[in-house]
Formats: C-alpha cells, structure tokens, sequence
C-alpha cells in the first residue's frame, strides 16, 4: 500500500447527548497521498463538512483514527501537534463569515506569520503579505491590503482566505464548498487559482461540494468519494466514476444532476428510486442506509446487513454495495 | 541616506494614517446626530464637574436673609433653605457622580467582559460554575443587599462603592458577554484561526473582542446608568455620607421638605434635572459608540 | 413555429415594455431593472438566467408589484391578457391588483421554502389563500386543495394536516407550488425553485414542473442563477446583465448559438458531469455596480469585443435570426468565435441535432 499523507481509519463522530444522538460521520476510512485532490461530494447533510472538519483536527472523532504523515494525530505529542495543525488549513464556504471584520486584509495575513515567526518582523511580514496577495491574484496588492473585509467582493474574500491558509505553508487544504457562494462567472477562476496552488506548490486537497460537474472539473486526475448519510458509498477515479459509476445511489444522482446543455440533459433517463424521501439520522434504516430507495433492493440481506466499502474491478474501485459485484 | 528617507516615509505615513484615522473617527462620531449631541453633553458635564468648580466658589456660607431666592444674575439657580446658591452646589456636586459613574462602568465592563469570555471560549466546568453562580447572583435583590452593606461597611469614598456596586453588577453584564462571545465564537474566522494555531489569547483578544466593542460599549454605558441610580439613592437614603453631590442635594431639599413649597421648586429641580440629563447623555452618546466600534463604518465604505 | 396559425387564443398572456426599476438606496439610486423588455407566450416557459444581483428577482417581483417601499418603477408597461381581454398591470389598485396577483400570476418566492407560517397547518394556509379571493364551502376549499397537492404528488391526506416542520424541503416545495396553482393562475413565476433542494429532490420538482405545466397549460417564467435548470426545462432563454436582457432566444439557439459574449462566457464558465474533461474559461472582472454603472454597454469591461463604441454607445436588443435577439455590436464576430471554439467537440454536434 502506498504511503498516505494523511488518513482515517474507522472515523466516527456522533452530535448530541442521549436520545439526540446522530451519527454524523459513521466509519469511513479514507486516504490521501501527498499532492493528490480527492472530492467529497453528497447531498446536504450527508457529513461531507463534518469529515473534512476531522480531517482538519477541528474535530475530535467520538472514535477511530486520524493519520498525518503516518503519526495518529490525536495521542501525539504537542510539538507534532503543532506541525499537524499548521500543516493543515481550512477554507469555509461563506465568504462573509470567514474573514474577521474588524482586521484588514493585511492584518489578517500578517498575524498569523508573526505569531508563528515565520518572517523576521513586520517589514518581512509585509513582503510575503504582498507575496501571498499575488499568488491568489489579488493585484494591485496595494488596493487591498487596507481593506475591510466588506469592502471586497465574495470572490476576492475567497480569495484572501486562500491566502491566510496559505501564510502557514501548510501541505493539505479542505477547501469546504469553497467556491459555492460565489457567482458562476468568477467560479472558475477561483477554481483555476486553486488548481496551480496544487501543481505548484504542491498542495494535497480534500475537496467537499455537491456539485457533481464542479468535483469533475477540480479532480479529473484525483479521486471522487460518494457520500450518503454519513457513510463513503463508492470511491474511485474521477473519469472512473463519471463513466462508470457503481452504487446505485451514484448511478441515480448521475440521472438526475441537470446539465448546462440542453441536449444533454434532455435525454438523460433518471432512475425512479423506491422512495423519495431521505433518511433522518435520528431514525436510520437498519443494514444498507441507501435500501429503502435503492431499485437493486434485495430483502433479508439489504435490509440486514450494512455493506462494507470492497473493491471491484482493478484500478481501486470501491464500492459499498452488495448487488455489486467485482 | 536610503534608511533615513524610509524612516521619514514611514513617519509621514503613519503620520498621515493618523490623520486619516482620526478624520473617520471624526465622521463616524458625527453621523448620528443623536450621539454626537451625547457625546459633547458629556463633554459638557465633565467640563462642569472638573473645570467649573475653579471658578464658581463653592456654596459654604448660609445666609438666611436670602432663603429660597428665585433666579436672578446673582443666583442663576436661585438658593435652598439656607440661602446657599443653587448653581455653585450643582457644580460642585458633581465630580462624585461622573467619577464613580465612569468607574463603576469601568470596573464592572471589565469583570463582565473577562469572565464572559474566559467562560464562553473555555466552557466545561468553569462555564458552569460561573453560569450557576451568576444565576443565584441575579435572585438576590440588589438594593436591599446595598443597604445593608452600607450599614457594615463605611462607604465613605467613591472607590469602595464604586468597587462594590461594579461587584454585585456582575452577573448580568457576565451573561450579556457570555451569550454574545458564544455567537461569535461559532464564526468560521474563529475556527479558521484555530486552525491557524494563533491561540487562546490572540482568539479572544484579537477575533472576538474587536468584534464585540460595541456592544460592551453599550453595556458600559448601561452599567454607569445603573450606578448612578444606585449611588444616588444610596445618597438619597442617607445610607451613604457623601458630601456635596447631587444625591445629597436631592436629600436635603427632600427634609426639608422642599416639595411642599412652591419657591423651593429650584432646590429640588436642580439635582433632578442635572441627574436626568446626565443620565441622557449617557445614553445618547451610547449611540455614537456604536457608530465607532461597528468596523463595517469604521472604514467607510 | 411562430406563424400565421396563431390564434386570438394564442396571444401572449404577458408583454413587459421598457421596464425601469429603482432602489431608493443609502449610497444613492440602484437600477435594478433598466429596459427590459419582452413577451411571455402561451405555454412556454421562459428562463431568467444571470448573476447574483442582476435584478432577476426584482423583475419577477415587479410584475406582481410586490416590490418594497424604497423601489419605484419609474417607467414602462406590463400588459396582461386573458381571454382577449387586455389589462395594464400598472395601472390596477387595491382589490384588482390582489386578484391578478393570485388568480392571474402567482409567484413563488426566492427562498419560499421558511415562508411557511410555522403554527399554522398546510390546510389552514391553503384555506386563507382561497377564501381570500374565491367563495367556497369548507368541503369545496377542501376538495380543491386535495387536489391540487395530487397534482404535485404529495400523499394528500398526510400533507394536508401538517405542519410545515414535519415536511421535507422537497415536499414544502411541492406544497408551495401547489398554492401557487391554486386559483388557477395563467402565470407562473417561480424564483429559483430548486436551488435550495438536494439533486434528487431538485430532479423531482423539475419533472413535476413539466408534467404540471403540460397538463395544466400555464406559462412559465422562472429565474435562476444555475444554467442547467434553463438547459433542461426552459423552452426560451433570456440572459440578464446589469438589469437589462442582453440575449433572448430558444434555448438550443442559447446553448448552441449564443450570440452575446456575456452568455458564450458563461456557458463556457460552467461545467457538464457527463461526457469529457473539458477546460472552462472564466469571465474576468466582476459584475458592475447598479449605483454607478459605466457608460455604454455595461459589460464592455469583462469584454474581449470591446470597442470605442461599446465603451459610448449601450446596445439595443435587436432580433438577431428568428426568435433570438441579442444587444451587442459584435454579434457576427461572436458568432464566428462561438462556432470556432465548438467546431469539432460534441457541443457543436449536438447543437446541429436540434
Ligand atoms: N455541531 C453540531 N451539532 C449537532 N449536529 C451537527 C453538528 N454539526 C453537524 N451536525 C449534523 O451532522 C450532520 C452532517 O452535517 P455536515 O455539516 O457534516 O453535512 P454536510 O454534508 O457538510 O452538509 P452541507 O452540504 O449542507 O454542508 C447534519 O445532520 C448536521 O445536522
Ligand atoms: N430592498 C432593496 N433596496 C435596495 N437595493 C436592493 C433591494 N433589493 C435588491 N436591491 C439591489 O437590486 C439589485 C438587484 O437585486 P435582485 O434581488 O433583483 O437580484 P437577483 O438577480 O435576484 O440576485 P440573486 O441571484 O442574488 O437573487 C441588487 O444589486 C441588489 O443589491
Ligand atoms: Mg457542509
Ligand atoms: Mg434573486
């Protein structure tokens, strides 16, 4: 098996106390090599923000285990800690929360590099403010570093948190929906910016959206993880699972994603699902989450026994599904 | 040579940069017109209090040939039952008050504000003992505990009771805080600079607080109201033997039975009309801080 | 298709001329809506497509003149017709106005889905909308809501006895779009009607919409930021820049054939799940300021055709071909672009096909 920069094992993380209890994440295990992209993609509610938070040591798991460059990061010692949580940042999905309103942009940048003596004082912070500002294309520099957060677009606050994950050097980003919020005509150049931030600086990303088309875009040479009601249901190759998606439920959402082109989207054929309505946490089917709308149902084994995540095929197919056989 | 340009450029810039900032904080206080008619009828009540009494020579002397004089140039407020100006008492009774007002709010904002948020960011056990005590705070009444203090311990200057009525304050400004620091807590620039590993002090110092002057400035503002009101009938009850302030003024035209007198009307005015309209001040000028410390305003737009 | 055959029955139910719409605002005056001008057929549905703040939603609102105080519409015509008779929507007051805006066009709002009043049932809220305009018995409002939420392939019983919390966004949707068809309006606007939804639920409301609208003969006009919705259920398009329609035509004509270069870049700006990879280019800049628009066209910033006279003189719609009219002065140039980008990939094949 190859060397991971970072992994999970048997990740759980349950909300609320008692009777409220909901399992938010239920035992996925994942990994991520150094430098790859791998897309989260679900529907709302699916856990997709709350595994890339444990990803991000933002959560703790109520159990399994988080793996940064093969040290369990939770029973580590505090200077590898430390390593571990400068080495991985977040970027949220709402520009309008994610930036402090009361700091400019300058201060934004520059605290994080002075409070880790990462540059040799406040003129040295200056120049790699101005640095990082143009790696995220904000230019002219000048324009921006005393801006308030509100005095900047959605896309240019996107953009300004890209660069604060960016001030610590950090080798793996979640980048949390992070460009959902903002308009289509600026999405992708967002997207592209994120994209040579991967090639050149060699950056690792887990990607979280539920747009199916913005996760082939980002990833077509990384992988793709299918999530559903807290569980990881089918992972593999982007092209992979654009083409030859797996599970059933992959199979229906690729049915029904609309697409900006009208032929195309006119001939698609949707599968008819069994039932329409989501599972609540709070009252989960028992065995497969997915068998109570899944058409591939089969009684006394869908409805008893939860799937595990097996490979089909070659080239690390994985599916949780058990109509589908390798 | 070259070091010496950029040390003057970065002098000129601050220089300018201060210019600048004051030039907005100059705006931001002037665009409600409300609170910038607060801010300078504070100024003026400062100035009454501190500047004024040098001046005006403090009521000493009886007379009673002139009790219960009407206005007139000699006595712009006219004189009380014992033929003392009116006017000279108001001026010199007022330093007690502005001083244990601002350091009442002081002292209380501070407790409030470093409980608060210590309780919010660091939750757990501490969150509820702190939750817990200052829940059984609030049932006690408040006054009543004044009064009685006032009869075990000597309240003889303004920072002692300044000090006890910030401590017994506590509580509500503690849950105020707590419940605002718990909103902004749960921000995504929070969660980011943990992530940053920027730490507990630059967390509360640096994210929440700035995001929350404004509000504090408006508890702070609260609390010197409620100290007033609390000194004043302290004062009023004779429970506290502060001499001249306007509390005390109120008390005497009180016994001496001011009220039943329609040429006494001035006496008992007076200290009312200066406690109500300083207490307005307070208030409106409440509003021009929230003007300063909201950042949206603070850079323009 | 347009032809000599159209009937007295077939005239458009809706004509919107020259509309202006204005935000009073603190900074000084929005133009939310600038000119806008076009005709709502029988039958179709027709498609809004544009950033946020375009003025997609002010327009929709400005038809039922539901907009707030600080706005003004300062100029222009909305004329509604039913059964040959012709009404100025403009023009209407008090009683009238509340009747076209229920029993003639209906609009379901931008995030309607927490527009539900929390402690009343579904049955409630769909009894005050009929008795307010209709007199019905109880039993009749009843049947007529039963209905109405088969229509939108709700179990009705359940439904109706709900209240809104027990309900999924899906099913609140449909609930909603049930209401809107309640009093049998002509018109239908619908303000981003599944942006809120899971792709799944997003799939069952558009085939329902389909299926509703076959069935029950409105017309259509919804708004929508998200290209794909247009592409698979609008019949024609219209893009929206800075408050102004700058492309209105069929929608294969849009897709396929897009002859201004704000709507080429943003078909080009969004990705297909399906099919290859292909590499999206993005328009640069960012949307203009409603307060303090540049003069001439207003997109002549993010523009690769910019002129001396696109930076003067704002374009026009002008028919452009059959059913498409465009507001550039470089539509031929686009054009030609247009078909060169796509010569060859699948997206040009497929346009011949239709
Ligand atoms: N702090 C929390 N307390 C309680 N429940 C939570 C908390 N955070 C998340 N949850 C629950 O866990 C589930 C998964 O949430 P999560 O935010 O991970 O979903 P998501 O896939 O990111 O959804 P979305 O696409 O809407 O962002 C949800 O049902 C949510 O209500
Ligand atoms: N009540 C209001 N007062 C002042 N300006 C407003 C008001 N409502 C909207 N605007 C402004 O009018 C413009 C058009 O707004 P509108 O809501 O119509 O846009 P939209 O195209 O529907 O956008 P979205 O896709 O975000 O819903 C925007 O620039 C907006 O800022
Ligand atoms: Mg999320
Ligand atoms: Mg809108």
């Amino acid at each position: 098996m190859t060397e991971y920069l970072i992994e999970a094992h048997n990740l759980t993380r349950q909300f609320g106390r008692r009777r409220e209890r909901v399992t938010a994440v239920d035992d996925v295990s994942l990994g991520i090599s150094e430098g790859e992209v791998l897309c989260l993609v679900g529907e709302s509610g699916c856990g997709k923000t709350t595994t890339g938070k444990l990803l991000a040591g933002l959560l703790k798991p109520s159990s399994g285990r988080i793996r940064y460059q093969g040290q369990d990061v939770w029973t580590q010692d505090k200077e590898s800690f430390r390593k571990y949580r400068l080495g991985v940042q977040i970027i949220h999905q709402d520009p309008y929360a994610s930036l402090n309103p009361s700091h400019t942009v300058h201060q934004i940048l520059s605290a994080p590099l002075l409070h880790h003596n990462l540059v040799n004082g406040r003129r040295q912070a200056r120049e790699r403010v101005v640095e990082l500002l143009q790696i995220v294309d904000l230019t002219p520099v000048e324009d921006f570093l005393t801006k308030y957060p509100h005095q900047l677009s959605g896309g240019q606050r996107q953009r300004v948190s890209v660069a604060r994950a960016l001030t610590v050097n950090p080798s793996f980003i979640v980048a949390d929906e992070a460009v959902s919020m903002v308009d289509v005509s600026i999405r992708v150049s967002l997207l592209k910016m994120l994209s040579r931030l991967r090639m050149q600086l060699g950056v690792t990303f887990l990607f979280i959206t539920h747009d199916l088309a913005l996760a082939k875009f980002f990833a077509w040479e990384g992988r793709i993880a299918v999530m559903y009601v807290g569980s990881v249901v089918e992972l593999t190759s982007t092209p992979e699972l654009i083409n030859n998606a797996q599970h059933p439920y992959t199979k229906a959402l690729l049915a029904a994603v609309p697409e900006a082109d009208p032929n195309l989207t006119r001939r698609k054929k949707p599968i008819t699902l069994r039932s329409q309505d989501i599972p609540s946490l709070r009252n989960l089917p028992p065995g497969c989450r997915f068998h109570p709308r899944c058409p591939l149902f089969e009684e006394g084994l869908c409805d008893r026994v939860a799937p595990k995540l097996k490979s089909v095929g070659e080239n690390g197919h994985q599916v949780a599904c058990h109509r589908v056989t390798g | 040579m070259a070091s010496n340009t950029a040390a003057a450029n970065g002098l000129s810039r601050f220089l300018s940069d201060l210019g600048h900032s004051f030039r907005i904080f100059l705006r931001n206080l002037t665009r409600n017109k409300v609170g910038f008619v607060g801010t300078l009828m504070i100024l003026g009540f400062i100035f009454l209090a501190f500047i004024m009494p040098y001046f005006v020579p403090a009521p000493h002397k009886a007379d009673i040939t002139k009790i219960y004089e009407r206005p007139s140039r000699e006595h712009l407020l006219g004189t009380d039952s014992q033929g003392k100006d009116i006017w000279a008492q108001i001026v010199h009774g007022g330093r007690d008050i502005v001083v244990m007002a601002f350091l009442t709010g002081m002292i209380a904002t501070f407790i409030g504000v470093s409980l608060g948020s210590l309780s919010a960011v660091i939750g757990g056990p501490l969150d509820s003992f702190l939750t817990t005590l200052a829940d059984v705070w609030l049932t006690i009444p408040r006054f009543p505990l004044l009064a009685v203090l006032a009869g075990l311990i000597t309240l003889n200057n303004i920072i002692t009771l300044a000090l006890i009525l910030a401590v017994l304050s506590w509580a509500g400004l503690y849950r105020a805080i707590r419940a605002q620091v718990f909103s902004i807590k749960e921000r995504d620039y929070i969660e980011a600079a943990t992530a940053l590993g920027l730490g507990l002090r630059h967390i509360i110092f640096s994210e929440i607080l700035p995001n929350m002057m404004a509000y504090i400035a408006i508890n702070f503002t609260l609390a010197m109201t409620a100290a007033i009101y609390a000194q004043v009938g302290l004062v009023f009850l004779g429970l506290v033997p502060l001499t001249r302030n306007w509390g005390v003024m109120i008390n005497l035209a009180w016994t001496q039975g001011a009220i039943f007198f329609r040429d006494s009307i001035y006496f008992i005015m007076a200290p009312v009309v200066a406690i109500a309209l300083f207490q307005l001040s307070i208030v409106w000028m409440s509003r021009s801080l929230e003007e300063i410390f909201n950042p949206r305003l603070r850079a323009g737009r | 298709m347009k032809d000599e055959n159209a009937t007295i029955w077939d005239t458009n139910p809706l004509s919107v001329r020259n509309l202006w719409v204005e935000y009073l605002g603190e900074r000084g005056m929005v133009k939310a809506v600038r000119g806008v001008t076009f005709d709502l057929r029988p039958r179709e549905s027709l498609a809004f497509i544009g950033e946020s703040g375009c003025g997609k939603t002010t327009l929709g609102l400005a038809l039922i003149r539901l907009l707030v105080k600080t706005a003004r519409i300062s100029q222009g015509e909305i004329l509604y017709r039913r059964s040959g008779r012709e009404t100025a929507v403009l023009k209407l007051k008090g009683r009238e106005m509340r009747h076209f805006r229920w029993c003639e066009c209906a609009m379901v709002f931008q995030s309607a889905l927490n527009a539900f009043n929390p402690v009343l049932r579904i049955r409630d809220q769909m009894y005050d909308t009929i008795r307010a305009h209709w007199r019905m018995s109880q039993s009749e409002m009843r049947e007529r809501a039963l209905s109405l939420l088969r229509h939108v392939q709700l179990d009705p019983e359940r439904v109706i006895d709900s209240y809104p919390h027990e309900l999924s966004g899906g099913m609140r949707q449909r609930v909603l779009l049930a209401m809107s068809l309640l009093l049998d309006p002509q018109i239908i606007i619908l303000d981003e009607p599944t942006t809120a939804l899971d792709i799944l639920t997003q799939r069952t409301i558009l085939e329902l919409l389909k299926s509703l609208k076959a069935e029950m003969g409105f017309s259509l006009m919804f708004i929508s930021h998200d290209l794909s919705i247009a592409a698979e259920l609008a019949d024609r398009v219209a893009t929206m820049y800075a408050g102004a329609i700058v492309e209105l035509g069929l929608v294969y004509d849009i897709f396929y054939r897009p002859a201004h270069p704000y709507t080429l870049g943003l078909i080009r700006a969004v990705p297909t799940v399906t099919g290859d990879f292909q590499d999206l280019i993005s328009i640069p800049g960012s949307p203009p300021d409603l307060i303090d628009l540049p003069t001439g066209c207003k997109f002549h910033i993010r523009c690769p055709y910019a002129t001396d006279r696109c930076r003067q003189e704002e374009p026009t719609l002008e028919p452009y071909g059959p059913d498409h009219s465009v507001a550039c002065f470089h539509v031929d140039q686009v054009r030609r672009d247009a078909d060169a980008i796509w010569e060859g990939t699948g997206h040009v094949a497929a346009g011949e096909a239709a």
